[in-house]
Order: C-alpha cells, then structure tokens, then sequence
C-alpha cells in the first residue's frame, strides 16, 4: 500500500474543510472497500480523513420518518429494534450481506459508495473504463458472469455490489449529505448512476460533500409483508447474482401497492417501476407474477456468461413476489 | 523427564524466534536495496527502527489483551500486521489479507472485526482481544476445548479466526441454531472443511451457558 497522510476530525464541518483543502484526500469510516482498493493499487489517496469519531451515529423516528446516521454500523442497523420492526426489508437485505465481521466494521454511509467488484476493476494490469478512463472493458467479451444485464453501456457492465442499497430503494430512501454551503436531500434513485460514457463516477455525490444520514419513511402496511431474496454461489458470504427486494401492501387478495427493487443487475440498485404499477389493483397469482416480472424484464440484455441471468431474474422476482404475498 | 521437555521447548522457541529474525531481517534488506541513499545512511546498527523513522510516524496507544502499549505506527499499517510484526502476536493469521477468509478476526471493543481491513491508527484508544488473550494462564477457553474435543480444525491456520469468531458468535447469541451458526460463521473459511465440527463445538459452548 502506497503511504498516506492520516487525519483525525471531530465534525462534519471540519471534514469537509479538510476534503475541499486537499484534493487528492479521500474520507475513510469502516475501511472495508477503501483499505482493500488501497491495498490492490486500485485507488491511492495521498490523504485519508478519519471521520468515524463525528456524531452521526444514531436511529430515530420523527414525524413518521426514520433517519440512521450515516456512520451507524451495518451490525448495528440490522440489529436495531426499531429497523426490525418498522423497516424488516432493511434488516433483512443487511444481513444477506457481506459477514458478520465486515458489519461490524462497514458503516451505512460507506456501503451507499461501495466500488463495484467487477474483477477488471480489481486487476490493475487489466482494461477497465471505471479505473482508468478509456482503457477498455474487459468485461465486455470477457469474463462477465456476475455482469449487469439492464443499464449497461459500451463502456461498463458492472454492477453495484450493495445489498442494504436494494432496500433502500424499494422503500423511497432519502439521502442527506452536508458540503460548506449547508445540506441537500437527494432521492434515493438520483444517488447511483448508470454507467454511460463516464463509468469512472459511481453516483452524483459533488466534490467537497459528506453523507451525513438517510432518511427512510415508515410505511405500516408495507412494512407488514417485505422479503430480500438473495440468490449467491454459496448459501453465505458471496456477492448477488441476482437479488430481489419486495414489500407488498395487501387488501385480502389484492394487491394495492407494491415496491420492488433488484440487485446484482445494473450500475445502480434496480427499481421495478413497470412491474409495480402493473400489479396495483391486480390478485396476487402466479399468472400475474409472472407477467410482472415479464414486464420488469423487457430491456434486459446479457452478455455471454451472464446469459442465465435472463432466466433466474424473472424467476426469483417470481418467486419472492409469491412468498411475500403469502401465495406460496 | 519433565526437564527434557522443557528443555525442548526453549530450543523450539529459540528455534522458532531466530527464524523470524531470519524473516525479517531478511525482507528489510530487501526494502534496503530499493530504498534511497539517504536512507541507507540509516543502515547501520537497529535497521528496523531506523528504516522506520525515514517514514512518517504517527502515535497510538493500544489496549492489547489487557496490557497497554504505547506505539508509533505508518498510518498504512493494518491491525493485522501490528500484531503480527510489531508485538509479535502471531496467533491472528494473515489468510488472503483482503477480507475474504476471516484467519485474521480478532475483537476490538468487544466486537468481531477483520484485521487486515483495519487501520491500526483508527483503533488508537481502543481495547483488542486477540486469540492469545482468551486463555486464563494454562486453563483454555472454554471455546478453545470444544474445539479441540470436537476436532474443529485439521491444519490449525483458520482456527484462531474460527474460534474469535465462534465466542462472538455465542456472546451475540446468533448460536440459537445449527442454521444461524453457520450463516453467523460464514465470515470464516476452512480449506479442509471441519465445518461440521466447528458447529458442534459452538454448539457444546452454548449449550453449557454460562459466561464466555
């Protein structure tokens, strides 16, 4: 690893102020994407900003809105009491990811800007559009298994790796970061990016700013039937290849909202908007499943190894819309 | 004779001390013949500390089993390598150092974190436990005797992550079932697959109660 500079801060204005003087600078909280990229040469600050001693540690509702500060640990979220009951969609997508150990380091705030793990990206003697603009993707023809198959461009195919982002944008999440002007919200589907022909930027955070929390607000009804169904190549501790986050408010057999959101298949966590407004007012049954998940499907487009993906996609959208509906 | 055994252990530790030396002194020189010459000035007597000073240095006071140290550490020095090299805690392994295999878990403040993905600046203040803490003089943690009893390992290099991993496993009460032991020990790979036999023993612990 390169050697860097260490800074310690004890607030959100006097890391800012430390980021906006010094541009080659990077924050650093759980360290467990940014210590492994630093370690492979991928990424190299030449100043890393201790920020895990700000006070942006707490869980709380107000008014209807449950706001986690972003330096509040995976372990701790999904383990809340409070997220448990009124966000299980959250808790569960948490604990499907990663291990126990790395919750216990990663932060809420840190998982949002998680580096994709496509191996181009990780292999510094490979192409890679995301790592070094304009080399090429090796992805492309390459090997591509783990690979988007909605949003993709000629210059990225990766995907994010995040779980707890799943979630986050089946349940409308908020995103509030400070810079040296004061706060601004950002909606959660505005946060990550496709990757078009500038796959290097992962999500529309600007120069100079901090996430300070999300804000996610508490829908009973939905909350009452949510599932994170997450097919991996163990039972454990393994990336998505495809995963499905679903919350369903439910009249008797009827569906009268639906939220759905996949992972492991773009740039960004997926929202199903399509197959959503198709099962509003519509019976839970296989049959209409299946065509929403047909729908949610239309642009999909693979890659070669990541061919199955066309398949297991519907199928686990299928599957996780009828266990959640209790069909099955 | 009791004196021949110990007798062989003072040579297995004098053995096992010179060959880290080796190791060491070896690797520096390495670093050496690529440093530059004003480092080399450096090169005469205490190489490593030297070697060190040319690089920028940083404070750090660390609780390590229970015994404070007062250190100075490169902020790109891991958790890990700070035990391992600096206070010779050998016991936490260095596996794939990517956070991929889990050999490396010790406690910080109490809870399980992998240390190669930790800076050792960020624990300054902190209180680590590794596995060579969890031991009261020669009697074993109870966690450490259902491993043996059950045969918890075969080569032994995961096994000290295994069993930091297996007490938090029991403290954080994720070992209710043979299901949630396994999806709460996925953290720790085992090449030679004593899995089964890592649960029973985690198993064995919580059943016994009692505090770990």
């Amino acid at each position: 690893m390169i050697n860097f500079d260490y800074v310690k801060v004890s607030s959100s204005k006097s890391a800012i102020a430390a980021l906006n003087k010094d541009a080659t600078s990077q924050f650093i909280a759980g360290g467990t994407n940014l210590v492994d990229l630093m370690k492979r040469g991928v990424t190299s600050p030449q100043k890393l900003i201790d920020i895990t001693n700000l006070p942006l540690k707490d869980i709380k509702e107000e008014n209807g809105v449950i706001r986690i500060g972003a330096l509040t640990l995976n372990s701790e979220v999904a383990e809340d009491k409070l997220i448990m009951e009124k966000l299980p969609l959250l808790s569960m997508a948490l604990k499907a990811g990663a291990s126990p150990q790395l919750r216990n380091m990663a932060t809420t705030g840190g998982n949002m800007l998680q580096r994709t793990r496509c191996p181009y990206f990780y292999d510094t003697t490979m192409p890679c559009n995301k790592r070094h603009p304009g080399s090429g993707c090796g992805a492309m023809n390459g090997y591509n298994r783990m690979h988007a198959i909605f949003g993709a461009s000629a210059s990225c195919i990766a995907v994010h790796p995040s779980d707890m982002c799943v979630a986050l944008a089946a349940l409308n999440a908020t995103i509030i970061v400070s810079n040296n002007k004061g706060e601004r919200k950002i909606p959660f589907a505005d946060f990550h990016r496709l990757p078009g022909n500038i796959p290097e930027k992962d999500n529309n955070l600007q120069k100079g700013e901090l996430i300070t929390a999300v804000e996610i607000p508490v829908n009973d009804a939905l909350a009452k039937r949510s599932l994170y169904i997450k097919v991996r190549d163990r039972a454990s501790y393994a990336f998505a290849l495809v995963s499905v986050a679903a919350t369903l408010d439910m009249n008797g057999n009827t569906i009268r909202n639906a939220r759905l959101a996949m992972g492991g298949v773009a740039h960004k966590p997926w929202r199903l908007t399509s197959a959503e407004n198709f099962l509003k007012g519509k019976n839970a049954s296989e049959e209409n499943f299946k065509q929403a998940a047909a729908i949610a499907m239309k642009d999909a487009k693979a890659y070669g190894q990541n061919n199955f993906k066309l398949k297991m996609a519907p199928n686990t959208i299928v599957q996780t819309l009828k266990t959640v509906s209790g069909l099955s | 004779m009791p004196g021949e055994n110990n007798n062989q252990q003072d040579q297995k530790v004098v053995l096992h001390k010179s060959r880290r030396n080796f190791l060491k002194q070896s690797s520096l020189l390495t670093a050496l013949a690529i440093a530059p010459p004003s480092l080399l000035k450096a090169a005469d007597n205490n190489l490593d500390e030297k070697a060190a000073q040319f690089f920028e240095q940083q404070s750090l006071e660390l609780e390590v089993n229970g015994i404070a140290h007062q250190l100075s550490v490169e902020p790109r020095v891991t958790l890990l390598d700070l035990l391992r090299e600096q206070l010779h805690f050998t016991g936490t392994k260095k596996g794939c150092d990517y956070g991929q295999c889990g050999a490396c878990t010790v406690h910080v403040n109490g809870k399980r974190v992998l240390s190669c993905l930790s800076l050792a600046i960020m624990q300054n203040g902190k209180k680590v436990t590794t596995i060579e803490g969890l031991a009261e003089g020669d009697k074993l943690h109870p966690m450490q005797e259902a491993f043996i009893k059950h045969d918890g390992f075969q080569c032994g290099y995961c096994t000290p992550g295994q069993i930091m991993s297996a007490v938090a496993c029991v403290r954080e009460g994720h070992a209710d079932s043979d299901d949630n032991i396994r999806e709460y020990m996925s953290g720790n790979i085992c090449r030679c697959g004593a899995y089964p036999n890592i649960v029973d023993a985690i198993k064995e612990v919580k059943e016994k109660g009692g505090t770990i």
